[in-house]
C-alpha cells in the first residue's frame, strides 16, 4: 500500500513537470512578446521591461527560471495589472472557486445518486424515463447555454434570483445549478447502470429472502456497492467542474480563478493564463491522486490490480 | 420373467424426410452488422437521434439557400426582428437572417465535429496500434506519454492551443485533436491487445494467415464496434468545445458563423428581451449533442447486447 502511494505521488510530480513544460512551450511559441504591442514605449523602457521579466534570456534559461519559480509556488507578476501578481489573483479567487466547486459537487453527487437510484428501482417505468431524460438533457446542454436560459427565466423574467455577482447564498444558486448539471447527469446515468447490476447480485436476493428490511438492504448492500463506480469517476467530475467553472464564473461574474482565467485570455495576459492552467492541473492531479488512494481503501478488491501495475 | 413383446406393424411408419426440418436454419444467417442494425432499429431513442442527425446534415447542405439571404448580408433597417414570414428565425443585432446563419453555422459546427472525430480516429489507430503491436518497452513509454498528455484537462488544452494559433476552422480542429486522440488510442490499444490473445487469432496465426487477412477478417470487424461508439461520442464533445471556444472569443472569426459564435453574439440580447437570438443556436447545439449522444448510447447497446440485460 505504502509503495503504491509513493509511486503514485512520484508519478504525479512527473505529470506536473510535463504539464509545466508543455504549457511553457505553448505559451512561448506565441509570436512576438507581450510588450511589443504597447506602441510608443521608449526603447530603454522596453529593454528594461524585457530584462525585468527575463525575456532577454535564452529560452532554456527562461525555462529553468520558470521551473524554479513554479517549484516555489510563485507564478510571477500579471502583465496587465501594475500591482497584482498571479499569486494574488489565485489567493483571492481560490476560496470563491472552491466554494462554488464544492457546492456544485455536492449537488451533483447527491442529486445524481438519488436520480440514479430512483431510475434503477423503477426500471422502464415513468420515473426511470423522467430521470434519464433529465440526465440526457444535462449531458446535451452546454453549461453556458444552461446558464443563460436560467438567467433569462429565473432572473430576468420572473425575478426570483439575482442575475449575477457573488454576494449572498442566493447569488450562488444559479451558478451552482449551471455547474452541477453536467456532472449530475453523468453520475445519474452511471448510478443507474451500477445499481441495476448490483440489484441482480446474489447477495441482494439472499438479503431479501432473509426478510431484511427493504430500506436496510438498499442502504447497506445496494447503495454501498453501487456507489463504487461513482468514486472512480470523481476525478473526471472534478475536471468537468474545473473546465465548467471558468465559463460559469465569467457569465455570473463570480470573482474566482475561472473568471480570472477568462479575463487573462481576453487580455492575452500570459502569466495569468499559464499560472491558472498549471494551478488547475496541480489541483486536478492532486484530486485524482486522492481518489485513487481512497478507492483502494474503500474497495479492497481493487488493491491487487492497482499494485500489479 | 421375460414378457413377450407385442409389436404390431401399424405402430411403425416409414421414415420420411420430415426429420430433416429440425436441422434447418430457420432464419437466414445474419451478419454481425445486420444484427446490430436490427437491434439499433428497435431502439426508438437512437433512431430519433439518427433521424435528427440526417435532417441536420441535409439542412446544413441545402438550408443556407432556402431563404434567399446570405449569412453575411447586413440590413440595419431590419435588425432584431422576431421570427416572421420573411425571416423565419428572425434577424440578429446586425440585421442578418438567422435562418441562413443557423444552417450555415450547422455546416461549420458539424464539419468541425466530424473532422475532429475522423482525425482522432486516424491518430488513435496509428498510435494505439503501434503501441499494442510493438508491446513491451515501447508500449510502456508510449502509454505513459499519452497518460501525461491526457491529465491536462481537454478544454484547457484546446484553449491554450487556440491562444497560440490563428483563428479559423482548421486551427480549431488542430487544437481539438492535439490531445483529443488519446482516448481513441487507448481504446484501440486495449482492443488490439485483447484480440491478439484470442483463440481465433492464434488459429489464424497457426494456419499462416497473412497479416492483411487477419486485419480484414479479425481485427477490424471486431474492434469496429467500440470505436464506432467512441467516434459518435467524439462529435458532440467537439461541437461543445467549439461552442465554448467561441464563447471565449477564440472561435470562428466574423462574418462566418458557427452555432457557438451565434450563441455568444446573442448573449447581450437576452437582457433586452431578444431571447430568441440565443434560443435558436442554443437549441441547435443541444439538439445535435442530444442526437449524437443517444445514437452513441444506442450503438453501444446494439453492439453489445450483454449490456442491455
Amino acid at each position: 500500500m505504502l509503495s503504491f502511494i509513493v509511486k503514485r505521488i512520484l508519478w504525479s510530480l512527473v505529470t506536473i513537470w510535463a504539464i509545466v513544460t508543455i504549457t511553457f512551450i505553448i505559451m512561448h511559441s506565441v509570436p512576438g512578446d507581450p510588450f511589443a504591442r504597447e506602441g510608443t514605449m521608449p526603447e530603454a523602457v522596453y529593454q528594461n521591461l524585457r530584462s525585468f521579466y527575463n525575456l532577454d534570456e535564452p529560452k532554456i534559461v527562461q525555462y529553468g527560471l520558470y521551473l524554479k519559480q513554479i517549484a516555489q509556488f510563485d507564478f510571477g507578476p500579471s502583465l496587465k495589472s501594475q500591482t497584482l501578481t498571479v499569486n494574488d489573483y489565485l489567493e483571492k479567487g481560490f476560496p470563491v472557486s472552491m466554494q462554488l466547486g464544492l457546492q456544485a459537487l455536492l449537488v451533483a453527487v447527491v442529486f445524481g445518486i438519488i436520480l440514479g437510484v430512483i431510475a434503477a428501482f423503477n426500471r422502464n417505468k415513468w420515473p426511470d424515463y423522467l430521470a434519464m431524460v433529465l440526465a440526457i438533457i444535462g449531458i446535451s446542454v452546454p453549461s453556458f447555454i444552461l446558464a443563460y436560459v436560467l438567467i433569462n427565466y429565473l432572473a430576468v423574467e420572473w425575478r426570483l434570483l439575482p442575475v449575477a455577482t457573488w454576494q449572498s447564498m442566493k447569488h450562488t444558486i444559479l451558478p451552482t445549478i449551471s455547474l452541477a448539471m453536467l456532472p449530475m447527469a453523468y453520475i445519474a446515468r452511471l448510478m443507474r447502470s451500477s445499481m441495476l447490476e448490483v440489484l441482480n447480485q446474489d447477495y441482494m436476493v439472499t438479503a431479501k429472502s432473509k426478510g431484511l428490511n427493504r430500506g436496510f438492504i438498499l442502504l447497506k448492500y445496494g447503495l454501498r456497492n453501487a456507489i463504487l463506480p461513482v468514486v472512480t469517476v470523481l476525478g473526471i467530475i472534478a475536471a468537468n467542474l474545473v473546465t465548467g467553472s471558468f465559463i460559469v464564473e465569467s457569465i455570473f461574474g463570480v470573482p474566482g480563478i475561472g473568471e480570472m482565467f477568462v479575463k487573462g485570455i481576453f487580455n492575452r495576459d500570459y502569466p495569468v493564463i499559464l499560472g491558472s492552467t498549471i494551478f488547475y492541473s496541480i489541483i486536478l492531479i492532486f484530486l485524482i491522486l486522492i481518489v485513487d488512494i481512497a478507492y483502494t481503501w474503500i474497495d479492497p478488491r481493487i488493491k491487487l490490480t492497482g499494485e500489479s501495475k | 420373467m421375460a414378457k413377450e413383446l407385442h409389436l404390431s406393424e401399424d405402430l411403425f411408419t416409414p421414415v420420411t424426410d420430415n426429420y430433416k426440418d429440425s436441422e434447418k436454419i430457420a432464419k437466414p444467417s445474419v451478419s454481425y452488422w445486420r444484427e446490430t442494425w436490427r437491434r439499433l432499429k428497435e431502439n426508438k431513442l437512437a433512431m430519433f437521434g439518427l433521424v435528427v442527425i440526417i435532417i441536420l446534415v441535409v439542412m446544413a447542405i441545402i438550408g443556407p439557400y432556402l431563404s434567399g439571404y446570405t449569412y453575411y448580408e447586413q440590413d440595419f433597417s431590419k435588425k432584431n426582428l422576431r421570427p416572421n414570414g420573411e425571416h423565419w428565425f428572425g434577424t440578429d443585432t446586425s440585421g442578418r437572417d438567422i435562418f441562413t446563419r443557423a444552417w450555415y453555422g450547422a455546416r461549420i459546427s458539424l464539419f468541425i465535429g466530424l473532422m475532429a472525430a475522423v482525425i482522432d480516429f486516424v491518430l488513435g489507430i496509428i498510435y494505439g496500434g503501434v503501441s499494442a503491436i510493438k508491446g513491451g518497452r515501447v508500449d510502456n513509454i508510449m502509454m505513459r506519454i499519452a497518460e501525461v498528455l491526457f491529465s491536462i484537462p481537454y478544454l484547457l488544452m484546446v484553449i491554450l492551443m487556440m491562444i497560440v494559433l490563428e483563428r479559423g476552422i482548421w486551427p480549431i480542429i488542430v487544437a481539438m485533436t492535439i490531445t483529443g486522440w488519446i482516448p481513441m488510442a487507448r481504446l484501440i490499444r486495449g482492443q488490439v491487445l485483447q484480440l491478439k490473445e484470442l483463440d481465433y487469432v492464434h488459429a489464424a496465426n497457426a494456419m499462416g494467415a497473412p497479416t492483411s487477412w487477419k486485419l480484414r477478417k479479425h481485427m477490424v470487424p471486431n474492434t469496429m464496434g467500440p470505436i464506432l461508439v467512441n467516434l459518435t461520442l467524439t462529435v458532440p464533445t467537439a461541437i461543445f468545445a467549439e461552442a465554448t471556444l467561441s464563447f471565449l472569443g477564440l472561435g470562428i472569426p466574423a462574418p462566418q458563423a458557427s452555432w457557438g459564435t451565434m450563441a455568444s453574439d446573442a448573449v447581450g440580447s437576452i437582457l433586452v428581451g431578444n431571447f430568441y437570438q440565443l434560443a435558436i443556436p442554443a437549441l441547435l447545439i443541444s439538439l445535435t449533442m442530444l442526437a449524437f449522444n443517444v445514437l452513441g448510447d444506442g450503438l453501444r447497446d446494439a453492439l453489445d447486447p450483454k449490456l442491455r440485460k
